[in-house]
């Protein structure tokens, strides 16, 4: 359970700092940082059995077994040190951006995200389950998004967060695949299952395809080549950002999954050619581009790109011993890197600059910033005495063994250039930012930054000297337990020490440094040859590659989507007959069993009114308004069609459904033209004609076909279950309303929530719209009708005020025998909104909105309230949610009833669609004020009965 | 006895119905046309009601309600159309 805890920590956390910025900015990072030293403590009490015992400790449940997807927890050796990186390299990284951001930056959101990351990436890495492990791995992506374009007002900022998104979430796309291939071939969606499989695995004949679906995911994630060009992108970020997740967490995020699939995809050809290639190439690449780079901060992200790129190679070769040194290069990596980016936003913020041209000389300024930025870039060129120099001698003594295609120079020369960039970079840092002249014209006067700024890196430094002194001491136990992890098997024998003798990596090492060093003291003379080489600008391909891709998906969606009702319908109704056509031809085609009926007379009426209402809307289809009015034929047959095939509740609901369309459309219809256009009209255009109607034929025919196969059989259908089972587990003999409120309850929960939202939308939009654009242009249009003077006719009023409390208690009739007879909250909501809206209808909406004091907003919430409250009420009482209860009370004077939970959940629903019903319409209906140019009215009608000239007849 | 009334009852209530339609085609005016479909929701209204007297049910009696309160309506709202144009004001 703890190990879960160590995920959920920071989940939780990340609610905190939100909060807490109100208490102030050292209130809000000691809440963040609370909540990572809790989840590290958590992580730490587990050191002992993991690291030194090498034990697995697991934890989890179920979550949707049907998929195999299970919050399934696992710690080994490999996920303690990253865990360890990410929550303890996080600690620090809370501290230094509690000096680090301005004032003005809003710190509450910023921790926030931080933790998210922070909890998305353990949850990576102590996944026991791919399925959850993807999930993370998502969370990660969208995380980072965040605080990349933290800076929202910097254009880079957006634009790297979006690169990153694109790139990463592409990758993370093609990894779902991939995953789910490998759990395909393993029968299971758990790691530890997994592991176990790795021969069956990498002898499947999906391997291959898989392998490459996963590196996809790693390689986009960790910046290997070719997609790289993000990383740079993402350093708009503000510094911790780039701290902790490029150089330490995410970025090594697709390092782990290599890892942590090692035992199972590692060894093969095929893994050594993608692998081994991609992070050699990625390796020489980023460390070439790193030393031309002038950005402080552009430097270090390509030299991480190198670095990952060593590391990747490292797993590619697919040898135990490799892993090891990939797995130590981890540490050092995290630690001196981490370190050097805080650095370089020490130097920003004090400096005010990070363009390395522009600084120079800052050893005497700023001497604390000086030191730890020296031991730290001295690690990174891999000079001895330091941890950097450790695993980069592994590194090459792996490579010395290492043929490519048969040939044994090419690896060896490469790591060696590779090397060699390195430590020039390296030097780079060092000599044209701390050294060299002394400069006066500094955007800011440099000093060294508050304690709070260098202590951090500081601690990683001194990381850095211990394990480059002592590496057998601070680190061995470490990774030998990683190893373990990482190799599935008997690590190999190894002893981490600064001498290994006179061996090739020496002499390697020697070269790389002298030429190194070479390259940077006669640093101009190398700029002017890059200079005159080509530069591919990786960020104009990635914008041409993704402004093609989105105009073809641009040309594609319009071809479909052109805006023509005709062409959408056309589709549709295509699509179905194609469909209906292929069941059909792949089925039986026999004439079915059943006896048919007599015909009854009225039926046949009923059927000539229902071909008729047809055929003029046909005829009438561009007069709109005779359109709407012959379609309402159309309704009426469907209504008594409901009724003659005994379903009441239908036929209520669609009578009251029919009126609030006729006027929502006619609501519409105002504002509209009332004409079809000349070009609709089958002289104009006969091929569409053509086409419309023999598709309408064809589906037609097709239902008719359908619906006389299903008559003239006998099928097994849900019915009797619930005919069955509404009064004993419902308690109503209305099995339709027993349905809705009960058997699926939760369906109907989800349908009036969505209700209420398109309602709320209906009212945003038009409410921003009113305000903007479309307001102005209400104002500027006439109405095309001929008006007449009576606006607020006095027999309509009375009429209406006359029938508002027949209607609701109609309206309440309904509502309360709905659970055992025809009738029910929804149907009695459609009852009541239209008894309120023939008011609006009569005397106008502001008369009608000064009296109604209720918020529709508030009625839609409380109706979703009482729902929740009545679902939840069961749930108390230890039963699934939304079950019902039902009692049988006895009153005086009433008599005996039935009280049903189901009522109340009914009156959530009632509550719901009044709101929504009467939401929308009244905001429609507002639209038409925009237009009248004449005082609303304060009056019921058009006259005042009561005024004295009305009385003097009398 | 109530059989015959039921047919004699079915077969005017049908013919008037046809007549609706008859109507609803022809027009002449918009007006006549929006009567001619008001006419037909009260003429559906005795199909209804004649139906739950066949079938001796008062099941189907509230559905006959509803038209009979919300036919007005859309009557209505038709008309505040053709006079005013804007349905709510």
């Amino acid at each position: 359970m703890s190990l879960a805890l160590i995920v959920i920590l920071p989940f939780l956390g990340a609610m905190l700092p939100a909060l807490m910025i109100r208490a102030g900015r050292n209130a809000c990072a000691l809440a963040t940082g609370t909540a990572t030293l809790l989840a590290f403590a958590l992580l730490l009490v587990h050191a002992p059995a993991v690291v030194l015992r090498g034990e697995v400790v697991q934890a989890g449940w179920q979550w949707l077994p049907g998929l195999g997807l299970n919050v399934n927890f696992f710690l080994d050796g490999l996920g303690f040190l990253f865990a360890t990186l990410i929550l303890g390299i996080g600690l620090l990284i809370i501290i230094y951006a509690r000096f680090y951001l301005a004032k003005e930056d809003p710190m509450g959101s910023f921790y926030s995200y931080l933790l998210l990351f922070q909890g998305a990436m353990v949850g990576i890495v102590l996944s026991d389950n791919i399925l959850l492990l993807l999930v993370f791995w998502e969370l990660t992506s969208l995380s980072s998004f965040l605080l990349i374009g933290y800076w929202k007002h910097l254009p880079e900022g957006r634009q790297g967060a979006r690169m990153a998104l694109t790139v990463t979430g592409a990758g993370g796309l093609a990894m779902i695949a991939g995953m789910l291939l490998l759990g395909h071939i393993a029968g299971s969606y758990d790691l530890s299952v997994i592991l176990q499989h790795g021969e069956a695995i990498r002898e499947s004949e999906l391997y291959l395809p898989a392998l490459v679906l996963i590196l996809a995911g790693c390689f986009t994630k960790s910046a290997q080549f070719p997609f790289h060009f993000w990383l740079p992108h993402a350093m708009a970020a503000p510094t911790p950002v780039s701290a902790y997740l490029h150089s330490a967490t995410m970025v090594k995020a697709g390092l782990f999954l290599m890892a942590r699939m090692w035992p199972v995809l590692a060894g093969t050809e095929a893994w050594f050619y993608l692998v081994a290639t991609a992070g050699l190439l990625t390796m020489v690449i980023g460390a070439f581009i790193a030393l031309f780079k002038d950005d402080l901060k552009g430097l270090l992200a390509y030299s991480t790109v190198s670095h990952l790129g060593l590391v990747t190679m490292l797993f590619g070769f697919g040898t135990p011993m490799a892993a090891v040194a990939g797995v130590f290069h981890i540490i050092n990596h995290a630690t001196f890197k981490a370190a050097l980016f805080m650095n370089a936003g020490i130097v920003d913020h004090e400096a005010g600059t990070r363009d390395i041209r522009r600084l120079g000389g800052l050893v005497f300024l700023m001497p604390i910033s000086a030191t730890l930025a020296t031991l730290a870039a001295a690690s990174m060129a891999g000079l001895p005495l330091l941890n950097g120099f450790l695993s980069k001698e592994m590194m090459l003594h792996e490579a010395a063994h290492t043929a490519w295609a048969g040939q044994g120079w090419l690896v060896p020369l490469l790591a060696t250039v590779g090397a060699l960039f390195s430590v020039a970079y390296s030097f780079r840092y060092i000599l044209h930012v701390y050294f060299g002249r002394r400069r006066d014209d500094y955007p800011h006067p440099p000093h060294d930054p508050p304690a709070g700024m260098w202590l951090p890196p500081a601690l990683l430094v001194v990381l850095v000297v211990l394990i480059g002194l002592f590496p057998e001491t601070m680190a061995g136990t470490l990774v030998r337990a990683t190893a373990a992890a990482v190799i599935g098997g008997p690590v190999p024998d190894f002893h981490l020490s600064i001498w290994h003798g006179f061996t090739p990596a020496l002499g390697m090492s020697a070269v790389a440094v002298a030429v190194g060093l070479l390259l940077i003291l006669s640093y101009p003379r190398v700029r002017a040859l890059w200079q005159a080489g080509p530069h591919p600008e990786a960020k104009a391909m990635f914008d041409a590659t993704l402004g093609g891709a989105l105009a073809l998906a641009q040309r594609f969606t319009h071809g479909l989507h052109n805006g023509s009702l005709q062409r959408y319908l056309a589709f549709a109704v295509a699509a179905m007959v194609l469909a209906g056509f292929v069941a059909f031809s792949g089925a039986p085609h026999e004439a079915g069993t059943r006896a048919l009926l007599p015909m009854q007379p009225v039926a046949v009426v009923a059927w000539v009114l229902l071909l008729g209402g047809c055929m003029l809307t046909v005829v009438f289809f561009r007069k709109r308004l005779l359109s709407v009015l012959v379609v309402g034929t159309v309704g009426l047959i469907v209504c008594v069609a409901f009724i003659y095939l005994s379903a009441p509740d239908l036929a209520l609901t669609q009578i009251s459904v029919e009126v609030t369309t006729v006027i929502l459309i006619l609501l519409a219809l105002y504002f509209l033209p009332k004409e079809s256009p000349v070009s609709s009209t089958v002289r104009a255009q006969p091929l569409r004609h053509l086409r419309d109607a023999l598709l309408a034929l064809a589906a037609g025919g097709g239902m008719a076909a359908v619906s006389w196969a299903m008559m003239t059989r006998d099928g097994v259908s849900l019915s009797d279950y619930y005919l069955e089972n509404s009064v004993s587990g419902g308690g109503g003999t209305n099995v339709v309303n027993v349905i809705l409120v009960d058997f699926r309850g939760f369906d109907t929960f989800g349908e009036i929530i969505v209700l209420g939202i398109a309602a709320l939308a209906i009212f945003a939009l038009l409410d921003g719209a009113l305000h903007g654009r479309v307001g102005r242009r209400l104002s500027a249009w006439t109405p095309d009708l001929p008006v007449s003077v009576d606006r607020h006719p006095i027999i309509m009023v009375v009429a209406t005020r006359v029938m508002l409390p027949l209607a609701l208690l109609v309206g309440a009739y309904i509502f309360l025998r709905g659970h055992n007879q025809p009738g029910g909250g929804f149907i009695a909501a459609l009852v009541v909104s239209i008894a309120l809206i023939m008011q609006y209808m009569a005397s106008g909406f502001a008369w009608a909105a000064q009296r109604v004091r209720v918020k529709y907003h508030a009625m839609i919430g409380g109706g979703v309230l009482v729902a929740v409250a009545t679902g939840v009420g069961a749930m108390v009482l230890d039963r699934p949610f939304l079950t019902s209860a039902f009692t049988h009370v006895h009153l005086p004077v009433v008599g005996e009833f039935e009280l049903a939970s189901a009522m109340a959940f009914d009156a959530g629903v009632f509550l719901t669609v009044v709101g929504a019903v009467m939401l929308a319409l009244a905001n429609l209906s507002r639209m038409g004020r925009w237009t009248a140019h004449r005082p609303v009215n304060k009056m019921a009608m058009d006259v005042d009965p009561s005024a004295a000239p009305y009385r003097e007849h009398h | 006895m109530i059989e015959h009334a039921l047919t004699f009852g079915y077969v005017a209530v049908s013919i008037a119905v046809l007549l609706n339609l008859w109507r609803l085609l022809r027009g002449p005016s918009l007006m006549d046309r929006v009567l001619a479909v008001d006419t037909m929701v009260i003429n559906v209204i005795a199909l209804i009601i004649l139906f739950g007297i066949q079938q001796r049910t008062t099941v189907f009696f509230e559905a006959a309600l509803l038209f009979a309160m919300f036919g007005f309506i859309s009557t209505v709202a038709y008309c505040r159309f053709i006079l005013r144009g804007d349905v709510i004001e």
